[in-house]
């Protein structure tokens, strides 16, 4: 109950009301695709709930999603849920520095074994020894095989972090690889990726968490459903222009100020899954293809490889054209991830076969 | 003798590390190394030239815009690319933007925790914290009932034993010096300015589609369009949402940050005497206002030497180079000579200790860093060699800034060679800018009204308009300081890519003679009362805004083969 009360006058302190707080969960609850009455299951959980600890460790990284998370919305009440984590151990926000910094993550990770959460942001370079990526003189992957073994679950925040992202591109120079990857054997890692990742969608998923004690379906690349289930292209406000064959054929020109489709300068949104369309962006406040530009495919594997260059539209599809029926462009988009999931996950197998611990980004295209 | 190594160094960008020498109560010599690399030049390589600035901009979420702003001017430069005014105004907008969020969000809440003692506010007395809170702004959220809940809220923290982010830190420390109603202060609007960061970055989603990482930058110009008469373009109504933003930033900046600026630096000018660095202050300059190859430049360009505020010299490019005698790279003609960006030449070389380890080998190479040096001299670059050269050269309204800052903490210009100076210098630079910056609203306003709708140039989109061969060059003042992109071109793909980035610049490690970088330069002689709680270090390094995935690039684009040298 003190739990609850503290939560309560957290919340009245920061401005929000008691039903301003049960309307974000109803909000939730839409984000989860729950019916309307989790809402209130999904409040009495989070009222409720003890602190939970959170690690979030940063290896070959911008610090993109640590900047996503800081721009957290669903005004003030989102960054109270977030606030009812105790985030102990974060390097770009956190006041302690050096050794004791490092003696915070250690001890949480020694007192609160097995129950606190670990986000990591940005890939882990296997090349060199670690020494592509060391903190307090230890490598990046001695320190997440120590930290996630030990915890509840990984959240891989972002695209490096769940597949490898940036640094692990052609020719992949450090030997990167996402934290699944990194870590086969590691248990209960969910994958949030994008670049960087929506802050609404990590703030669904640890209110999912903490509402149900468990984390919710997940594709086959680990990623949360109710984030990518879905293409952009599927929910995209411009969709009925592709399907009116109604396309932006050059900058600034009359269908780009009206809003056509993006498809012909390169748009990724048919074989990308991820919910931009519906939640956007800071706050709602637009989206990429809102403002104009193409899709680049961020949230999916290998992005940088497989949805480059950027600007060609969707290379090599045989008989695509503006006559061409849309059903086709599905098909071949599906035909396309399909291919893509495959290679990875038989360069999965063939690394576990051959037992290296250094697997190339070559091996994979 | 005392070995002070913080590794990792908190609330920065990236990761870096710094080993000290401590004596007598003084920093004797320090070493920054940067421990994480990636190789983004590698991966360039062989790539659509105008995808780069997608690549590029993921060196750093932090200053999300500013490799992609270097990036696309680095190509257009090389393909003959000209973006059309409006291109230039929504980029403008988009910089100033980022300069002003940045450096709020560095003053309270990477920087701050150095002066502010957060367990010394519990002890504050509200009705007091108001009265000085009053005293300094106008600022609403000011009244006793105000800081008492904030007070709670930190208290509550306390009881839990979950001090979360807060924990562990040097608090109690003889260094900090705010009394416990300044603290309180400090930070009631450390907990504000999240709030505010998170409204104002809106401008960049209206414009770029997102942040971090915005969207809309393209090789010739922008891909966000604009039209008054159409939903899907930026039009009057997303330019009054702009400005009502902009009004929210100047009122914070005017109203808070700045008075709160004033207030820790009055209790800290000792600080003005510690932290001077290599005195030598290297600016591109920044903001192109007008047409044509050399538009006028808000911020101008400059290099200054000495410390000498009489003499701006003029930028020469061709005077930079870049050493790895002790950084972890290799040279095809030896180690100790400096090269050129365009003659860029590099290799990963890593001769550091094997992970774990305790001390790195300071007398070898020591960090991911390459050491750049303009004619041969280390150089500082950001806010405080901006507000410098703009100073020196006469800019009105940096002068006036900087003038007023002087005048209300009761010292003279020298007072800016310093650690201080380094965090008035970006207030000064957060002052300008924001009373600017809503110009380029009017001017694109203006434009839009009279029926320029251009927002790039097309001519130049195909590469088959492109010479066989070509080569260029785009610099940017990023929050953090003079960047440089350096690319060429071959048979429409990117054949070599060079980075010369601020972090770089600051953090570098030594050169072939021996030259500190400016961290290192720094360093030196700060007082360190306790080596075991070195917050006098954090001080000095957190005043440059360390970004140190921003700092490390280099690649050799030729070579794709990875040489490790693994130290026996």
């Amino acid at each position: 109950m003190a739990e609850r009360d503290w939560f309560l006058s957290e919340l009245q302190h920061r401005g929000v009301s008691r039903r301003e707080f049960v309307g974000f969960c109803s909000v939730m609850a839409s984000a989860l695709a729950l019916p309307a009455a989790a809402g209130a299951r999904i409040a009495e959980a989070i009222a409720s709930k003890q602190k939970p600890t959170l690690i979030w460790l940063e290896f070959q990284d911008c610090a993109g999603n640590t900047e996503s998370f800081l721009r957290a919305e669903r005004p003030t009440v989102a960054e109270v849920v977030l606030d009812t984590l105790s985030v102990d151990y974060h390097e770009t926000i956190m006041a302690a520095a050096g050794a004791r910094a490092e003696e915070l993550r250690d001890k949480t990770a020694r007192d609160k074994k097995g129950t606190y959460l670990v986000i990591v942001e940005g890939s882990i370079p296997m090349g060199a020894d670690g020494a592509y990526c060391t903190i307090g003189g230890r490598s990046a992957i001695d320190i997440a095989r120590e930290v996630c073994e030990g915890a509840a679950a990984t959240i891989a925040i972002g695209t490096c972090a769940a597949f490898g992202g940036l640094p692990a591109a052609a020719p992949n120079p450090t030997s990167a690889l996402g934290v699944s990857d990194a870590l086969p054997h590691l248990k209960h890692v969910i994958n949030l990726p994008a670049c960087p990742a929506n802050p609404e969608n990590l703030c669904a998923l640890i209110v999912y968490f903490l509402t149900f004690n468990r984390w919710p379906p997940l594709d086959a690349l680990r990623r949360p459903l109710f984030a990518h289930g879905k293409t952009i292209h599927d929910n995209c406000e411009r969709r009925a222009h592709f399907d009116a064959g109604q396309y932006v054929e050059l900058w600034g020109d009359e269908g780009h100020r009206t809003g056509y489709c993006l498809y012909k300068m390169g748009c990724k949104g048919p074989v990308t899954s991820q919910n931009c369309p519906n939640v956007r962006w800071n706050g709602g406040t637009n989206w990429p293809i809102g403002c104009g530009h193409p899709c680049i495919g961020c949230a999916e594997p290998d992005f940088w490889d497989t949805m480059t260059p950027f600007y060609s539209h969707l290379p090599n599809v045989p008989g695509f054209g503006l006559h061409t029926p849309v059903d086709k462009v599905g098909l071949w988009a599906t035909a396309g991830v399909a291919t893509a999931f495959a290679a990875h996950g038989l360069v999965q197998i063939g690394k576990r076969w051959l037992g290296s611990d250094e697997p190339t980004k070559e091996a994979r295209s | 003798m005392t070995h002070v190594v913080v590794d990792p160094v908190t609330r920065i960008e990236g990761h870096l590390r710094i080993e000290a020498e401590v004596e007598g109560g003084m920093v004797r010599d320090a070493w920054s190394s940067s421990t994480m690399f990636r190789g983004i030049e590698i991966i360039l390589k062989g790539r659509d030239p105008r995808d780069a600035w997608a690549f590029a901009q993921r060196i750093c979420g932090v200053c999300t815009t500013v490799h992609a702003i270097a990036s696309i001017r680095a190509v257009e430069n090389a393909v003959g690319a000209v973006p059309p005014p409006n291109a230039r105004l929504l980029r403008n907008l988009i910089m100033a933007t980022q300069m002003v969020q940045d450096h709020v969000v560095h003053f309270y809440h990477l920087h701050a925790l150095d002066w502010v003692d957060i367990v010394s506010a519990l002890s504050a007395d509200p009705a007091k914290t108001s009265a000085l809170a009053e005293s300094i702004s106008d600022w609403p959220l000011s009244s006793a009932s105000y800081f008492t809940g904030v007070r709670d809220r930190v208290k509550g923290f306390v009881e839990r034993g979950q001090l979360g982010p807060f924990a562990n830190a040097y608090w109690g420390h003889p260094a900090y010096k705010l009394p416990p109603e300044a603290n309180l202060m400090a930070v009631a609007h450390y907990l504000e300015a999240l709030d505010w960061q998170r409204e104002i970055i809106k401008i960049h989603a209206v414009l770029g589609g997102k942040n971090p990482h915005l969207q809309s930058f393209l090789v010739g110009g922008m891909a966000t369009p604009v039209d008054p008469d159409k939903q899907a373009s930026i039009n009057m109504g997303s330019l009054q949402g702009i400005r009502e933003l902009l009004a929210k930033a100047r009122d914070f900046v005017h109203r808070v940050y700045i008075p709160d600026v004033l207030a820790v630096a009055s209790f800290y000018k000792d600080w003005a005497a510690h932290g001077a660095g290599v005195g030598n202050y290297l600016v591109y300059g920044e903001y192109p206002e007008g047409e044509g190859q050399e538009p006028n430049l808000f911020l101008p360009a400059g290099i200054l030497r000495n410390r000498d505020l009489s003499k701006v010299e003029p930028v020469d490019t061709s005077k930079i180079s870049e050493y790895v005698t002790h950084s972890w790279f290799a040279y095809d003609g030896g180690d100790d000579k400096g090269l050129h960006p365009t003659a860029g030449e590099t290799r990963p070389n890593y001769t550091g200790p094997k992970p774990p380890y305790d001390r790195l080998d300071t007398a070898g190479k020591y960090s991911w860093l390459k050491a750049p040096r303009y004619d041969g001299v280390a150089m500082e670059v950001g806010p405080l060699s901006r507000m410098l050269v703009a100073y020196a050269s006469g800019q009105p309204q940096v002068k006036a800034a900087v003038d007023f800052v002087l005048q209300k903490l009761g010292v003279g210009a020298g007072a800016l060679f310093s650690t201080l100076g380094r965090i008035a210098a970006r207030a000064i630079e957060t002052l300008v800018l924001v009373d600017h910056v809503e110009t380029y609203v009017d001017e694109l306003a203006d434009n839009m009204g009279r029926g320029d709708l251009s927002i790039a140039d097309t001519s130049k989109w195909e590469p088959s308009t492109w010479p066989r061969e070509a080569s260029g060059a785009g610099f940017h003042e990023a929050p953090r300081g003079a960047l440089g992109h350096w690319v060429h071109i071959r048979d429409g793909v990117i054949a070599n890519y060079q980075i010369v980035v601020p972090s770089t610049w600051n953090a570098g490690p030594r050169d072939a003679s021996g030259q500190r970088g400016p961290y290192e330069s720094a360093l030196l002689e700060t007082p360190v009362a306790d080596p075991e709680q070195p917050v006098e270090i954090l001080r000095t390094i957190h005043s440059f805004d360390p970004c140190m995935a921003c700092g490390v690039h280099v690649v050799d684009a030729k070579r794709r083969e990875l040489a490790y040298v693994r130290a026996s």
